[in-house]
């Protein structure tokens, strides 16, 4: 491997946080690496949003220990268009309800001006929804297209996509596998970095069918709010298929105690 | 004789309304308003006046050269500056000269305002104020906007005006007001009776942009009249700093199956109080009203008031009040209120005041726009709920605002 490959791009070390004034995560190591695409697995309510959500510096996340470092430079602490400028963005799980601002806009402000909003929704057949305001009334697997059509226009660096195929039906999933599949692969002339080896994602998914459209290097189990298990991402799925996630906490203990 | 003695006790009774105060709004020194001009020089186009009188006429959408525009009214202090009809099935004429031609139109003048409500209709009655009379003549669906201007030039003074619009039966009209301060004016007030009827089948849609300034005192009293399957859409817009506005149109539904529908949309900045209300009297079967109301206040106050009153059954109406605190010291009351009076109607109420909702400043931050980016369009957005459906013109005016607003604003 050469020294530019091990670039790590995103470094989660030891991170504690609360929600709510309860802990939710607990000791979370976890790294990207520049041009590498790694997956999220885990049981419902283990805490995967809540770990993208901690990324991308939502208020209400509250970081108890632990560092987040993008690029070697810590951001724990940064505003969150800061981070955006940096490149780092989001597919939320659940994003809010703009009244009053068309998808239109929403895409126009995001790409600074520079993305045609007809160009980028013909992709994931979003036409129609230009006019709307943003996730007002749209169905699940709308706002998915909507999270990707404005994602395509701010062009982040590191993708953070949060169950990007749920919801989403078998026709539309080969658009949005495409367009998951394209956005990684795009050019290396990124907002914010001047990296070359491509861009970087760290995705969550449950039935691992996005893996049909991308590439992924590394996964990631995480369990109770903290990171049971690593490694090649299509083994740990068809052992979660077939074991269930009871396994992941059990082979987790027995390490722990090992150590 | 009869007819005399009427009139005279309708004098004395407006007599004893001189010092009566409005139920609602900081009541106000008539006394210290001396009443405005009635002699000021007339024009035969709009863009004979001055240029600032022409930039103030533009910022309360007003256009000079009246292009796109099926008649004008300019009313500058008390005097009638400008007439003109350029489309035809429409008439624009000072009231005064309407009362001369029509011998019907007193069945219509001061029929649905009552003289005497308060010392703000009694003075306008005293003066016997002059304003616009506008009437789109029966079946004509009038092709643009009529737009009218009212305008405050003299320093001190009050200016009364008394406007009339008839919508004759089956006939379609837009009609467009400016109200402004010309330059250098500071403290001033303004009383407007408004009488709309409108008639069988008929159609007005009715937008008021208020662009009065920081010493500005304004007591409006508009009541209109609804036919059988009329509908009356009304657009009031107020964004810029002004002392006290006080108002409360009244649409009074009396046909069948006509409908009614307020939107307002309005900034109080520091030391501005707006008190704007919006009711709907629906008397008659299948009624229909929708009152929406979006207020912003930077530092002032607001009390939005609605109400709908129900006497008739299959009556549907929906109240929707929703108010923004930005910045500090600022005050948002929602006073929503539904009566009933029959069992068989549905009338439906929302209100929320409040701050931006942070999920949303920060969803947009996600994308890389600044807080005060971000907070400038979930403003914009949320007033622009209140304007959909305004000509375009009159919506880039009012982004401007908002955009000088919001950045103010925090
Ligand atoms: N505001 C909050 N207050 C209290 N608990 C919270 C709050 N937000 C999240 N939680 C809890 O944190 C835990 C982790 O939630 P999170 O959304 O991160 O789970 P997840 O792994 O993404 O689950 P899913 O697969 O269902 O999306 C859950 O138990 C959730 O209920
Ligand atoms: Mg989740």
């Amino acid at each position: 491997m050469t020294m530019l490959e091990l670039l790590l791009m995103l470094e989660i070390e030891n991170l504690s946080v609360e929600v709510g004034g309860r802990k939710i995560l607990r000791d979370v190591n976890l790294s990207v690496m520049a041009g590498y695409t790694n997956v999220l697995f885990g049981p419902n309510g283990s805490g995967k949003s809540t770990l993208l959500m901690t990324i991308m510096g939502f208020s209400g996340y509250k970081v108890t220990e632990g560092r987040i470092l993008l690029n070697g430079e810590d951001i724990t602490n940064l505003p969150i268009n800061e981070r955006a400028a940096r490149g780092i963005g989001i597919m939320m799980q659940r994003p809010p309800n703009l009244v009053g601002v068309r998808l239109r806009s929403m895409v126009q402000v995001t790409g600074k001006g520079k993305v045609d909003p007809e160009i980028a929704a013909k992709e994931l057949d979003m036409e129609p929804f230009l006019e709307r305001d943003v996730n007002v009334g749209f169905s699940g697997g709308e706002i998915k297209r909507s999270e990707l059509l404005q994602l395509g226009a701010q062009n982040p660096c590191l993708y953070l996509l949060d169950e990007p195929e749920s919801g989403v039906d078998l026709v539309s999933i080969e658009k949005v596998g495409a367009k998951v599949h394209d956005m990684l692969r795009a050019g290396s002339t990124c907002a914010g970095w001047k990296m070359q080896s491509g861009k970087a994602a760290l995705v969550i998914t449950h039935t691992g069918q996005i893996l049909d459209f991308i590439e992924a290097d590394r996964g990631y189990v995480m369990c109770k709010g903290t990171i049971a298990c690593s490694g090649n991402p299509r083994d740990l799925l068809a052992e979660i298929r077939k074991m269930g996630y009871e396994e992941c906490v059990r082979c987790k203990l027995k390490l722990t105690t090992v150590n | 004789m009869q007819a005399e003695a009427d009139n005279r006790e309708l004098k004395d009774k407006v007599e004893d309304a001189r010092k009566k105060k409005a139920t609602f709004g900081e009541d106000i020194d008539l006394d210290k308003y001396p009443e405005a001009s009635k002699d000021i020089p007339k024009v035969d186009s709009l863009t004979d006046l001055s240029k600032d009188e022409q930039a103030t006429l533009l910022n309360a959408g007003v256009i000079p050269s009246e292009e796109g525009r099926a008649g004008s009214f300019v009313f500058m202090d008390e005097t009638v500056v400008h007439t003109s009809v350029k489309m035809p099935g429409v008439e624009v004429m000072p009231v005064s000269e309407a009362l001369k031609k029509y011998d019907w139109l007193r069945d219509y003048y001061w029929k649905a305002v009552q003289p005497d409500a308060d010392k703000y209709t009694a003075r306008t009655f005293e003066e016997q104020a002059d304003g616009y009379f506008i009437r789109a003549l029966p079946g004509a669906k009038v092709k643009a906007p009529v737009q009218t201007c009212l305008m405050l030039k003299g320093k001190s003074v009050a200016q009364t005006v008394h406007n009339v619009i008839i919508v004759e039966e089956g006939a379609e009209m837009e009609v467009v007001t400016g109200c402004s301060t010309s330059k250098g004016v500071e403290r001033a007030l303004h009383m407007g009776i408004s009488e709309f009827y409108i008639k069988k089948g008929a159609a007005l849609t009715f937008t008021m942009i208020h662009n009065w300034s920081e010493q500005i005192g304004v007591r409006p009293r508009t009541v209109i009249q609804q036919a059988e399957d009329s509908t009356f859409i009304n657009n009031y817009v107020a964004l810029k700093p002004v002392r006290t506005i006080q108002t409360y149109p009244t649409a009074r539904l009396d046909g069948k199956n006509a409908f009614a529908r307020f939107n307002t949309v309005a900034i109080a900045h520091p030391n501005s109080e707006l008190d704007l209300g919006s009711r709907v009297i629906m008397n008659a079967e299948g009624s229909r009203c929708d009152i929406i109301s979006r207020t912003i206040t930077t530092g002032g106050k607001v009390i939005a008031r609605g109400q709908m009153i129900g006497a008739a059954p299959g009556i549907r109406g929906h109240l929707e009040c929703r108010g923004l605190i930005l910045g500090k010291g600022g005050v948002q009351i929602a006073i929503p209120e539904l009566e009933a009076r029959v069992a068989d109607v549905e009338m439906t109420h929302e209100a929320a005041v409040g701050k931006i909702a942070q999920d949303q400043v920060e969803y947009l931050m996600s994308r890389g726009l600044s807080e005060e980016e971000a907070v400038g369009i979930i403003v914009r957005g949320f007033l622009e709920v209140g304007i959909r459906g305004l000509p375009e013109a009159l919506k880039r005016e009012i982004d401007l605002t908002i955009e000088k607003t919001s950045v103010k604003g925090l």
